[in-house]
């Protein structure tokens, strides 16, 4: 299955092409369906029913608003830089669903068996940061550019410690290969959450953070900022930036699947049970989680937030990797 | 070498969600820190005070309702109680109890909106829809009583318009247990939050003594350690009748007002049980002339509204109609302290700082 690893031939390109558009639907409905799984969620929290008009139970809402935004006037501002207007949101998105090439759905469903999947993941998912500072920037807007420049500030923060419980991972495994890191799970009989409980807070936190989500969603502070760097766009453009977003939770959600829930791997010896249904329960557990936190929690505000990048989350990552090294060193992991 | 900035003019509102309605502040920012402030009012100035010249005194009351328009009883009061007041009425008990459940709830009301959308506006989104949910409970008692949710127009020069429907003090007392409880889920869901609390810390933050030399009253003072609550200092209506207590802050910081209001809904709470279990038989109104028509005169009368100290003053040279009315609304008064309070801060804490002053544009513009 690793269709990206077989030389380039017409028929393999066809096939990549092929395999990435299935890929980007399943994406697709994915984040169809986080958007109203997320508006169903918080309706059961807030005491209200959430959408429930179009469509049984409301399952068809989303793809109207899809098709709402497909539809709707294209309104570019007149002062805007143009190209980098446009240009802004394709930078965005492409880096978020690119990062899925490598993500192990099961044993045999991956696209990429790549050795350096977790650095692949770190370095393309920064770039994203280009094309919301692009949009801040481009947009010719004050409440934009603020947004801009702390969503920079803030996912730059939040990357160091993302990669230094990378590190952790690396150590364990003795790899940056995701595959080789859930077979390493599986041969310890243990999931890295377990002995890298101290990597897996601080990578939840900081994945919270790097999602630019509530608690953390300060480049889009609605009370403040209005609605922070994408505040000129609307119709399809918008939607990138929310698709963007979405991409970015099933990305990270699948990613803390595999580095630290075991993957595909079965608990308790559940193995009867295939390794993709595993996976996806697992996937929709750190799901429920964003969208669990996103209803009950304040935004925090962007000294604090820069404050607790630096001095909480960077420190903890890094004595988790001394701590995690040092096990290694004396052979106790 | 240090790189150089430029002061920007960002201009917050008058449509901008986190003004609460059609208030706007001109800041001046330097990237994120805030180095001058201007706010801007009269977006909703509808001339209150000069349309209220031009009618008699029963139709000045639904006037009232559309200044505070979040706790209209309050302002239903303020009107009907100056009249009185000039004209020497003595209400009937009964109307009197009913007045203070109304007020009392309108009280709520308003402290539950403002609780909502002051954490709303710190970014949290569930707190708003529990707060509208038990705001909407209130509002359809208030409903069977006076017939509307919000404009109200429910007393009267003399008393009120309607007596309790049946059944409905019995509900009441089932609710202030219902409330109680939903109480204690909201300081479980936002009270002790380590993000709220530190969002709110070192911000907004006076004394009594900045605070009286801007008029500043309500919450807003009695969070600075002032015991000043005019149901206590002066008793009018019944509530010279009713046992409770002020809830009273410490430092004059927004945690402190947060406090002073969530402790006020309790205490409201009580006072409404005391009334629907005390309130007597009898009359609703008094016998006043169909024409109101109070002898020439002035009169000042306050009542601690839920922003505030809520004067009217009224002027009458003994035609049916007054030749001078003037509210003093409390939201417009504490309001002018927002620029001073923002100077040095960032441009995140704008939405708690504003709203940590409780303001309804309704009653800031007239």
């Amino acid at each position: 299955m690793a269709i990206l690893a077989q030389p380039l031939t017409w028929l393999n390109l066809l096939l990549m092409v092929i395999f990435a558009a299935i890929l980007l639907v399943i994406l697709l409905v994915f984040v169809m369906y986080a958007l109203y799984g997320e508006r169903k969620v918080l309706g059961w929290i807030q005491v209200r029913n959430g959408p429930n008009r179009v469509g049984p139970g409301g399952l068809l809402q989303s793809v109207a608003d899809v098709f709402k935004l497909l539809i709707k006037e294209d309104i570019v501002p007149r002062n805007v830089d143009r190209f980098l207007f446009y240009l802004a949101p394709i930078i965005a998105f492409t880096p978020a669903f690119a990062v899925l090439a490598i993500i192990p759905f099961s044993e045999n469903l991956f696209f990429a068996n790549s050795n350096v999947g977790l650095l692949y993941y770190g370095a393309l998912s920064s770039l994203t940061i280009t094309g919301i500072l692009l949009a801040g920037w481009s947009s010719n807007n004050k409440y934009a550019i603020m947004g801009g420049m702390r969503s920079v500030a803030q996912m730059v923060s939040y990357e160091v410690p993302i990669i230094l419980s990378f590190l952790g991972i690396a150590l364990m495994a003795g790899s940056l290969n995701l595959i080789d890191i859930v077979n390493a799970q599986k041969a310890a009989g243990m999931w890295n959450i377990f002995p890298q409980i101290l990597g897996f807070i601080v990578f939840v936190i900081a994945a919270n953070a790097e999602l630019n989500r509530t608690p953390f969603d300060l480049p889009e502070a609605e009370n403040e900022l209005v609605a922070g760097y994408f505040v000129e766009y609307s119709g399809f453009r918008w939607a990138f930036f929310m698709l963007t977003e979405y991409s970015y939770i099933f990305a990270l959600s699948a990613l803390m699947t595999v580095i630290y829930l075991g993957g595909w791997s079965a608990p308790f010896g559940l193995t009867f049970i295939p390794g993709i249904v595993w996976f996806i329960v697992k996937f929709l557990i750190l799901v429920f989680y964003l969208f669990w936190v996103r209803a009950t929690f304040p935004r925090v505000r962007i000294d604090h937030l820069m404050g607790f990048a630096w001095k909480v989350l960077i420190p903890l990552a890094l004595l988790n990797v001394v701590v995690t090294a040092t096990l290694k060193l004396f052979g106790i992991i | 070498m240090p790189l150089r900035t430029e002061e920007m003019l960002l201009n917050i509102g008058p449509h901008h969600p986190s003004t609460h309605g059609v208030f706007r502040v001109v800041v001046k920012v330097d990237g994120e820190r805030i180095t001058g402030a201007k706010s801007v009012l009269g977006y909703l100035h509808r001339g209150t005070e000069k349309i209220c010249e031009d009618l008699n005194y029963t139709q000045i009351i639904p006037y009232s309702d559309r200044l505070d328009y979040l706790a209209g009883m309050l302002n239903n009061y303020a009107v009907v109680h100056s009249v009185e007041t000039l004209m020497g009425i003595e209400v009937p008990e009964r109307a009197e109890y009913l007045r203070i459940i109304s007020m009392e709830f309108s009280r709520i009301c308003s402290h539950l909106v403002w609780w909502g959308t002051f954490v709303l506006d710190l970014g949290a989104t569930t707190p708003f829809v529990w707060a509208f949910r038990d705001r909407e409970i209130i509002m359809q008692l208030l409903n069977e009583l006076s017939g509307a949710r919000m404009t109200f127009n429910y007393m009267r020069v003399g008393g009120v318009k309607w007596d309790a429907p049946e059944g409905w003090l019995a509900k009441i007392a089932e609710f202030i247990p219902e409330m109680r409880k939903k109480l204690k889920d909201y300081h479980t869901l936002v009270t002790n939050n380590e993000i709220f609390v530190k969002r709110i810390e070192g911000i907004g933050v006076y004394d009594a003594e900045k605070a009286i030399d801007y008029g500043i009253t309500g919450p807003n003072l009695r969070g600075c350690g002032m015991d000043a609550d005019l149901r206590k200092l002066q008793s009018y209506s019944a509530y010279d009748r009713f046992d409770f207590e002020v809830a009273v802050g410490k430092d004059g910081t927004i945690k402190d007002r947060y406090n002073v209001r969530m402790k006020e809904i309790e205490t409201s709470l009580n006072i409404i049980e005391q009334a629907v279990k005390n309130i007597p038989e009898g009359e609703i109104m008094c016998n006043v002339p169909k024409l109101i028509r109070p002898k020439e005169g002035e009169v000042y009368t306050r009542l601690e509204s839920s922003k505030g100290e809520l004067g009217v003053h009224l002027v009458s040279k003994g035609k049916d109609k007054p030749y001078r009315i003037h509210f003093r609304r409390p939201s417009f008064i504490n309001l002018q302290i927002l620029e001073e309070l923002l100077i040095g801060k960032t441009v995140a804490d704008i939405p708690p700082i504003l709203g940590a002053i409780d303001i309804v544009v309704g009653e800031v513009d007239g």
